[in-house]
């Protein structure tokens, strides 16, 4: 965070293409889009992203932002929201939704898979302790169908419990009752998204960026 | 059926004896039908014969009846075979069903000729106004819209790129084939070469359907294959059309390839357009059909009959009609019929198609026997192999171009079993029998076309299902779709869409939301019935799922596996439990046991009249489902003698919803939410009772029923439901201290449950 962009180089793109593993022409259409969002200045805030239109009509929009400003996305060990993240957090997390490449191996593909699960999970573990809890989850489900006209509370929670409880009983199987399911962990998160193929449908194009007509709601 | 060592023979005889029948029967007609026509035999004999003879008591009139009766007789046939496969064991296994069918059909084929009759044809006014469109439109109404329009750029090129290659590189290599052969192949012409390729090139989709259904590959090159064998009806119906004209007139001009291009997209488009129409008609017309469930399907397959034969009218492609009116019409249709109604609706296609297709293989087998064949041997070895040859240089062609544009990309295996699935079948036969007469070379495209579809049905049919256990080819997965990957796949498009925003990027995901949107604020505003066009996809889903865990839970008689029996709510909420006294329990056991008792006693007889199925009867089912589910758990509870809480995974529906004869209020009666702070629901461990659903009384279901606040509330029936009704009272009371109160009135109740 030390530099200022205007000793932004090649050599320095080169260096975060080998960290985050995107091509030179991608960091430099994002690195455009980066100075876009945040007026030229060299920190990206919650208010920037805050401000978009487009995420207006998107229900789970706050998620998105403190994904971004996750502590747990950005490579750091520990829990908590930062205020203002630098162009290479921004790349780092959106790194989670390059796609796999062809030719790479099955370690690395579960590698990259569990990665983008991991960011899947931090997304709904809210208060970081690495179990989402059933209030979590109906929060996540609450939230979700937030945008779509008035939703009983009881609704939401049905869905939820619904949820939870395949989940509890394809990762438990057999419980006493006095047992307490606390919550989903990372294990059982992958088990139950086992078939969702995330590595192939959680990706963006990144290289499709028109950057000249791009809106940012300033 | 094969355990049993005294039935089982006897079975297959006695089938054996009844094919046998058939076959015989088969003949009959044709025999009769061939006897010269002389009036004073047989037909309407009664009235021509000669006034001495004797009043006839009994005869034969066949030609009264004789084409129903030989197209039930044909339909017989056809079923008893598939039947016949199903039964001996490892048949089915090894060799398709469709290569059986072919192999019977030349099997009659070859009886009938023995006999000295002209096996009936497949002609193609049978095949393209009967036979076909019952396929293509379970193909569409089915079809997996995800992975179809996730892969539609791919389809498109195969379906059309690859089509348009395979009939040109076909076509002239033919052409020079016949050139270098020389002998009797010198007359061929390329425009009859080009006309011979445009038929033999297209996949086709009942051969594609036929054998792929039975191998289970994987949905993406299911969905590549079956797409492409769908979308390439449009480039074979203007390309043959085409040739047929050119070759007519001889000369090729600029202006008439311009033409050509011009009329595939007016084909094309205008198919799918034409489908589109009828499609929101149909959907529309759904809309209203709330009093007369039991015509519903009708409108579903006589809108898209119709948009067939419209687009057969003017020359377009049908089949793309088809599945456009499938596709479009289904999410709106399923919104608004019945349950019964989307069963009915299901089952019908199958059947149709099912039988459609046995027919089809059959008639396959039959032309084949009865048509004119002129064989050559280098041209129609050369049309098998070029076939084989073109469509693997087509696809690893085209594959290489698409993988630069897929996230996806197509492995070799991928595009092997894309490849070798390219199958011809009876579309191509009955194009090239569409061939009028003037072509002289009509019987060896004939020889061929049929060598080929041989070739493709059974050697690529029978091999391929080895092949793809041999390269470890992903199956599909079996499995249903959970709650939760319904929840996190919305969830991740969400997501997805919002990086896109972020990175300012308008990509498939803002397209797809935008769509969505303007579905749900306009377009299901218009075509859904009711309120229920408000309801977001989670919660239809989530309906979904539950009326399918009641109906399996009808059908098996007791809870069902999906029900995970071993936990329940309480593992995931630990809440203070209220600890019920054993006095409680004991009566409250009493009480259930006399209810069963009651409700086993009760019989309730319906009169189902042509006109109307009581609306009430889903709900009868559904509700009285519900009660077996509490029964069943209570009575679990009661043995064990523990206190557990249980929710019904219910969604309780708007109670404030303003229309009550709205299909959503059905689920209401089931909507029984025991919330833990209300009362603790008793249970007993006794085993489900074999009642069967109808004996089960209605009212217990009803006063089951909880309003938003989770409360008990009896009814006061005025009926033989009361017994039951008073148990359930005295049970809610025992178990709440302040016991539940009295709130809606008894009519509200009546007009939900009769509407």
């Amino acid at each position: 965070m030390g530099t200022s962009y205007s000793a932004r180089t090649e050599h320095e793109f080169q260096d975060l293409s080998e960290r985050t593993r995107f091509s030179i022409d991608q960091i430099s259409n994002l690195n455009k889009r980066f100075k876009q969002l945040s007026n030229n200045k060299e920190t990206l805030s919650r208010e920037d992203l805050a401000s978009l239109p487009d995420l207006d009509n998107n229900p789970i929009r706050l998620q998105i932002i403190n994904a971004f400003f996750d502590k747990r996305n950005l490579g750091h060990n520990e829990v908590g929201i930062v205020q203002e993240i630098c162009f290479e957090e921004f790349l780092m997390v959106l790194s989670h939704f390059q796609p796999t490449r062809t030719g790479t191996t099955e370690d690395n593909n579960e590698k990259l898979r569990q990665e983008k699960l991991r960011f899947l999970f931090n997304m709904h573990d809210t208060d970081g302790n690495g179990i989402i809890t059933l209030d979590e989850y109906r929060q996540a489900v609450e939230e979700l169908l937030s945008k779509a006209g008035t939703i009983e509370p009881e609704t939401v929670k049905a869905i939820a419990d619904a949820a939870m409880l395949e989940v509890a009983s394809t990762t438990r199987g057999k419980m006493e009752p006095d047992e307490f399911y606390e919550g989903i962990t990372f294990e059982h998160f992958l088990q139950m998204l086992k078939t969702l193929d995330i590595e192939t449908t959680m990706h963006v194009r990144f290289l499709n960026l028109d950057t000249v007509n791009m809106r940012c709601g300033k | 059926m094969s355990e049993l060592p005294y039935g089982f023979p006897c079975c297959r005889w006695s089938l054996h004896i009844i094919v046998l029948v058939v076959f015989v029967c088969n003949t009959l007609p044709i025999e009769a039908s061939a006897a010269p026509v002389n009036p004073s035999r047989e037909t309407d004999g009664s009235l021509e014969t000669n006034i001495t003879k004797a009043f006839p008591v009994i005869g034969i009139h066949y030609q009264h009846v004789r084409k129903p009766f030989e197209i039930a007789l044909w339909i017989l046939l056809a079923l008893l075979m598939k039947l016949g496969f199903h039964i001996l064991p490892h048949l089915s296994s090894v060799v398709p069903e469709s290569c059986l069918l072919i192999v019977v059909g030349l099997l009659v084929g070859g009886f009938i000729k023995v006999i000295g009759e002209n096996p009936p044809v497949l002609d193609d006014q049978l095949f393209f106004q009967y036979l076909l469109p019952p396929i293509i439109l379970d193909a569409g109404y089915f079809l997996p819209i995800r992975p179809f329009t996730e892969n539609m750029g791919t389809i498109l090129m195969f379906a059309v790129i690859g089509t348009l290659w395979n009939i040109f590189f076909m076509g002239g290599t033919l052409y020079a084939l016949c050139q270098i052969a020389s002998g009797e192949l010198i007359g061929i012409d390329l425009l009859a070469c080009l006309l011979f390729g445009s038929i033999i090139s297209a996949v086709d989709p009942v051969a594609v359907l036929a054998v792929f259904e039975e191998i289970h590959i994987n949905e993406l090159l299911h969905i590549l294959v079956f797409g492409e064998s769908l979308l390439n009806d449009a480039v074979t119906v203007v390309l043959y059309n085409l040739f047929d004209e050119f070759s007519m007139a001889g000369v090729v001009t600029v202006l008439d390839v311009f033409l050509g291009v011009v009329c595939f997209f007016v084909v094309s488009l205008g198919g799918v357009l034409v489908g589109v129409i009828f499609g929101f008609l149909a959907a529309f017309t759904s809309r209203f059909t709330s009093h007369t469930r039991v015509i519903e399907p009708l409108f579903v397959f006589l809108y898209s009959y119709m948009a067939y034969f419209f687009c057969e009218m003017f020359r377009l492609s049908g089949i793309m009609a088809l599945i456009a009116c499938g596709v479009v019409m289904r999410p709106y249709v399923e919104a608004n019929i019945s349950h019964k109604s989307h069963t009915t609706i299901k089952y019908f296609l199958k059947m149709w198609s099912s039988v459609s297709e046995t027919l089809i293989f059959i008639f396959l087998g039959v032309s084949t026997v009865a048509g004119p064949h002129a064989w050559n041997w280098t041209f129609v070895v050369g049309t098998v192999v070029l076939c084989l040859v073109s469509r693997v240089m087509g696809v690893i062609g085209l594959t290489f171009i698409i993988n630069k544009f897929r996230i996806l990309k197509l492995t070799k295996k991928d595009q092997f079993i894309v490849a070798y699935g390219g199958l011809r079948g009876a579309i191509a036969f009955s194009l090239g029998y569409l061939l009028s007469k003037r072509h002289k070379m009509r019987d060896l495209f004939l020889t061929a076309i049929i060598t080929v579809i041989f070739f493709t049905v059974f050697v690529q049919g029978m091999t391929i299902r080895p092949l793809v256990e041999l390269l470890a080819v992903k199956r599909k997965k079996e499995s249903k779709r959970s709650i939760n990957e319904e929840i996190h796949s919305e969830f991740l498009d969400h997501l997805l869409r919002g990086v896109e925003d972020v990175c300012g990027h308008y990509g498939h995901y803002h397209w797809k939301d935008k769509l969505s949107r303007f579905n749900t604020s306009y377009v299901k505003r218009w075509l859904i019935s009711g309120e229920n066009f408000k309801e977001p996809e989670l919660i239809a889903f989530y309906r979904k799922l539950e009326l399918k865990q009641a109906i399996m839970m009808v059908e098996s008689g007791q809870v069902s596996s999906s029900l995970p029996s071993t936990v329940s709510m309480q593992n995931i909420q630990p809440r203070a439990v209220p600890q019920v006294s054993k006095k409680q329990e004991e009566e409250i056991r009493r009480i259930l046991r006399s209810n069963l008792q009651n409700n086993k006693q009760r019989l309730r007889s319906r009169s189902y009249s042509r006109h109307t199925l009581f609306e009430a009867d889903e709900e009868d089912n559904i509700s009285e489902v519900r009660l077996r589910k509490t029964k069943i758990d209570l009575d679990r509870r009661v043995s064990v003698m523990e206190n557990r809480m249980s929710h019904y995974l219910t969604v309780p529906a708007n109670r404030e919803s303003p229309r009550m004869g709205v299909r959503r209020v059905r689920f209401e009666s089931d909507n029984q939410v025991f919330s833990t702070d209300s009362f603790p629901t008793v249970h007993s461990g006794k085993p489900s009772n074999s009642s069967t659903p109808d004996t089960v009384s209605l009212e217990a279901g009803v006063t089951m029923r909880s309003n938003l606040k989770t409360d008990i509330q009896p009814r006061g029936y005025a009926s033989d439901k009361q017994q039951g009704e008073l148990d359930y009272q005295r049970l809610a009371r025992c178990l709440s201290d302040p016991g539940p109160h009295n709130e809606k009135p008894e009519e509200e109740e009546d007009d939900i449950f009769m509407s």
